[in-house]
C-alpha cells in the first residue's frame, strides 16, 4: 500500500510534465467538444484521433486519449440533459430527468449536480484503481495461455450477451468480430486467411477504418434527412449551475450509491456502462420514497446514474490495462492503442511501463480537474455548438473521417474498408444487431486464437487443460453460469414482455444511434 | 420484392444472415491446413468459428419470430422510417469520390469532393450550401492536415 502511494507521487510527476499535461489537457478539451456533438461519441472521437497519436510517444499519446475519452463522457452528458439527445447510450437514462429538469428551469443546477457527482465518483474510482491494480497484479502471475484464453472468453461472453437487446444476436456479432480480426496474415503459418487474394488485406483490417465505419458511417446513414436541428435556444447562465445545500444534501446519497454500483460493475470486464448506468437508476427509484417523482425531474435520476458511469470509466482501466480485457467497445479501443504503441497489456504492464500505468492514473486525477475547470464557464459555448445544423455536420465530419483513416497507413484502399463496413454496420443495425460486440471480437481475436493455440501446444491437445488449471475453471463456471442465467432472464422475459415494452417505449426517447453496448 | 420482404420477419434475415457468414468462413477457413488438437493449424479457429455461428443463425431466425411477433403494430410503424435513397447515395458516393479522385487528383479536389457530395445527400442543403462547405474542408485540408500534420497526400497529382 505504501508503495502504491509512493508510485502514484512519481505518476504524479509523470503526469504534470508539461509536455504530458499539455496532451492531456488536448485530449480533454477535443473530448469534451466532440463529445457534445450529436452523433460522436467517446468512440468517433478516440478512432478519429488515433492516427494522430501514430507519432508521439507512448505515454502522452496514452494520456491524450484517456482525456479524449472521459472529456467525451462529459460532454455527452451536457447534450442528454440540456436537449434530450442522447449522444453517447450510457446518458440514455440521464435524460429521463435531466431533460424534464432543463424544462422546468433547473437544467444548470442538473449540470452542476452532474459535476459534482462525476468528479466525486471518478476520485472513488481511481482511488479503488490504486489499491485493487497491485492486488491484480500479484494474482496476474498465475496466468498462463490457458487463463488468458479463459478470461477473455468470458469477457467475450459478457460483451456479447449483455449488450442491449438479444443476447443471441450480441454473441453471433462477438462471433463476426472474431472472424474479422483473423483477416489477414496467420502469425504461426504465414498463411493469408479470408484476403481474397488481395495483397491490401495481408495485414489485417485497419482498426481505424472498422470503428470510423461502424460508428460514423453507419449512423450517419441512419440520421440523414432525419435529424434537421440539433439544438434549441437554452439559455443558461453561469450561476444557474449551482445547486443549492438542500439539492447538495439530496442527491448525495445516490451519488454514492450509483459510485458503488459503478465500481462494481467495473471490476467485472465485459459489461458496458450502459447497462451499469441502467441499474443505478433502476435502484434509486426502487428505494425511493415516491418514485412518481422519477421522470418528472427528480435530481437522484441525474446523480445516481452519472456517478456510476463515471466511477465504472475509472475502474474499467483495470481489466483493460492489467488482463487487456477490455469492458467494452471504448476500451477495445483504448487497448488497440496501447498495441499499436508497442505496449502488450497484461499482467507484466504495470512492473514493465510503471511510468505510464501510474502516470495515466494520476493524469485521470488531473484531467477530471481539468474538466470541472473547462465546464464552468463553456457552458454556454457548448449550447452554441449544439445549434449546427445536421446537415453541415455530418459533411463535415465525413471529411475527417476519409482524412482520418488515410492519415493512419496513407492508404486509400483503407478509406473503402470505411465505405464497406458503414453499409455493413447499417444493414446490422436495420436487423437490430448490437454493433459493439464486433469491436470486442476485432481486437480480442488474434489474442484469443493465439492463447488458444499457446494451451494446446502445452497441453498436447487435450482441451482437459483449461478444467485442471483452477483459474481457468472459475473462469469458464462464472461464464457458464453468464450464460445460464441469460437463458433463465430470457425466459422470465418473455412471459412479462408485453409489460415491460410498453414501459421501455415510453422510457427511452433517443435517437437513431449505432453505439449500443 | 417488397412485398417478399414484408412477409419475412426481420429476425429470420438476420438469422439466416448469420447462417451464411457462418457457413461461408467456415467453408473458406476448411480451404486452409486445419492441423491437429496438439498442433493446431491456421484453419482451425476460423472455421470452429463460422460452424459456431450457424446454429446461433438458425436460432435467432427461430426464437427471434416469437419475440417479434408480440411486439405491437404501432412499434413496427415507427421502426421502419422512409427510405433515404439520396441520402445514402450521396454518403456512400462521397468516400468512394474520395478515393478516386484522391487517386487520380490529389488532396484538394478530393477534400472537396467528398463534404460537396456529401452535402448535397441533405435535401435541405442547397448546392451554395455545399459550395461553401467543400471549399471550408478543402482550407482544413491544407492547412490542418497537409501543412501542420504533415500528412503525406500530394495537393494536386495527375495520372
Amino acid at each position: 500500500m505504501e508503495q502504491s502511494i509512493l508510485d502514484l507521487l512519481q505518476g504524479f510527476g509523470v503526469a504534470l510534465q508539461p509536455h504530458n499535461l499539455m496532451w492531456s489537457f488536448v485530449g480533454v478539451l477535443i473530448g469534451n467538444l466532440i463529445g457534445v456533438l450529436p452523433g460522436m461519441g467517446a468512440l468517433s472521437a478516440i478512432s478519429m484521433l488515433l492516427p494522430l497519436t501514430y507519432t508521439m510517444h507512448a505515454v502522452p499519446a496514452i494520456l491524450m486519449l484517456a482525456g479524449i475519452f472521459y472529456g467525451s463522457q462529459y460532454g455527452g452528458a451536457i447534450g442528454a440533459i440540456l436537449l434530450n439527445l442522447p449522444c453517447h447510450p450510457p446518458h440514455a437514462v440521464t435524460c429521463l430527468d435531466g431533460y424534464p429538469l432543463t424544462r422546468k428551469g433547473k437544467g444548470g443546477t442538473a449540470l452542476g449536480v452532474t459535476m459534482i457527482a462525476s468528479f466525486f465518483a471518478a476520485s472513488v474510482g481511481i482511488i479503488v484503481m490504486i489499491f485493487a491494480s497491485p492486488l491484480l497484479v500479484k494474482i496476474a502471475f498465475k496466468f498462463g495461455p490457458p487463463e488468458i484464453f479463459a478470461i477473455m472468453l468470458l469477457g467475450l461472453l459478457a460483451g456479447g450477451t449483455m449488450s442491449r437487446g438479444s443476447a443471441l444476436k450480441g454473441v453471433a456479432m462477438t462471433i463476426f468480430g472474431l472472424l474479422l480480426g483473423g483477416v489477414g496474415t496467420d502469425v504461426n503459418s504465414g498463411v493469408m486467411r479470408f484476403t481474397f487474394g488481395s495483397p491490401d488485406l495481408s495485414d489485417g483490417i485497419e482498426l481505424v477504418a472498422l470503428a470510423l465505419g461502424f460508428y460514423g458511417v453507419t449512423e450517419f446513414l441512419r440520421n440523414v434527412n432525419r435529424i434537421d436541428k440539433v439544438g434549441d435556444d437554452t439559455k443558461l447562465r453561469m450561476r444557474d449551475m449551482r445547486p443549492t445545500w438542500a439539492e447538495l444534501k439530496q442527491s448525495f446519497w445516490p451519488m454514492v450509491r450509483g459510485t458503488t454500483v459503478g465500481t462494481l460493475f467495473g471490476a467485472m470486464p465485459g459489461t458496458g456502462p450502459t447497462i451499469t448506468t441502467f441499474i443505478a437508476y433502476a435502484l434509486e427509484r426502487r428505494i425511493a420514497k415516491d418514485p412518481e417523482r422519477f421522470g418528472q425531474g427528480a435530481l437522484e435520476g441525474v446523480a445516481s446514474p452519472e456517478a456510476a458511469s463515471h466511477s465504472k470509466t475509472q475502474v474499467d482501466f483495470i481489466p483493460t490495462m492489467s488482463l487487456g480485457i477490455p469492458g467494452d467497445a471504448v476500451m477495445a479501443l483504448i487497448l488497440g492503442a496501447l498495441l499499436i504503441h508497442g505496449i502488450q497489456p497484461g499482467p507484466q504492464l504495470i512492473t514493465e511501463h510503471e511510468d505510464l500505468f501510474w502516470g495515466l492514473i494520476a493524469s485521470f486525477w488531473i484531467g477530471n480537474v481539468l474538466l470541472v475547470l473547462l465546464n464552468v464557464p463553456m457552458i454556454g459555448v457548448w449550447v452554441k455548438l449544439l445549434r449546427v445544423p445536421y446537415r453541415y455536420l455530418f459533411p463535415a465530419a465525413l471529411f475527417f473521417i476519409a482524412v482520418g483513416v488515410y492519415s493512419t497507413n496513407n492508404s486509400l484502399f483503407q478509406v473503402g474498408e470505411v465505405v464497406v463496413f458503414g453499409l455493413i454496420g447499417a444493414l446490422l443495425v436495420a436487423l437490430d444487431f448490437p454493433v459493439s460486440p464486433i469491436l470486442l471480437g476485432y481486437v480480442l481475436g488474434p489474442m484469443v486464437e493465439e492463447n488458444f493455440r499457446r494451451a494446446m501446444l502445452l497441453s498436447r491437445g487435450s482441451l482437459s487443460i483449461f478444467v485442471d488449471r483452477p483459474i481457468a475453471l472459475g473462469f469458464l463456471i462464472v461464464g457458464a453460469l453468464l450464460v445460464v442465467l441469460q437463458v433463465v432472464f430470457a425466459l422470465r422475459a418473455s412471459s412479462t414482455r408485453r409489460r415491460v415494452a410498453k414501459q421501455t417505449r415510453l422510457a427511452t426517447p433517443e435517437i437513431a444511434t449505432a453505439t449500443d453496448d | 420484392m417488397r412485398r417478399l420482404l414484408e412477409g419475412i420477419s426481420k429476425d429470420t434475415l438476420a438469422g439466416g444472415l448469420m447462417l451464411l457468414v457462418g457457413l461461408g468462413a467456415a467453408l473458406q477457413g476448411m480451404s486452409y491446413s486445419m492441423g491437429t488438437l496438439a498442433a493446431p493449424g491456421p484453419g482451425l479457429f476460423p472455421a470452429a468459428l463460422g460452424v459456431l455461428l450457424m446454429p446461433i443463425g438458425i436460432a435467432i431466425a427461430l426464437f427471434g419470430k416469437r419475440a417479434g411477433s408480440q411486439a405491437s403494430g404501432a412499434q413496427q410503424q415507427r421502426e421502419r422510417p422512409r427510405a433515404e435513397w439520396r441520402g445514402w447515395f450521396c454518403i456512400v458516393a462521397s468516400i468512394v469520390a474520395f478515393i478516386v479522385i484522391g487517386n487520380h487528383g490529389g488532396l484538394v479536389p478530393a477534400s472537396f469532393a467528398v463534404a460537396f457530395i456529401a452535402a448535397l445527400g441533405d435535401r435541405d442543403n442547397r448546392l451554395i450550401d455545399a459550395l461553401v462547405l467543400g471549399v471550408a474542408m478543402t482550407i482544413v485540408a491544407v492547412v490542418v492536415f497537409w501543412w501542420l500534420l504533415q500528412l503525406q497526400f500530394p495537393l494536386f497529382q495527375w495520372g
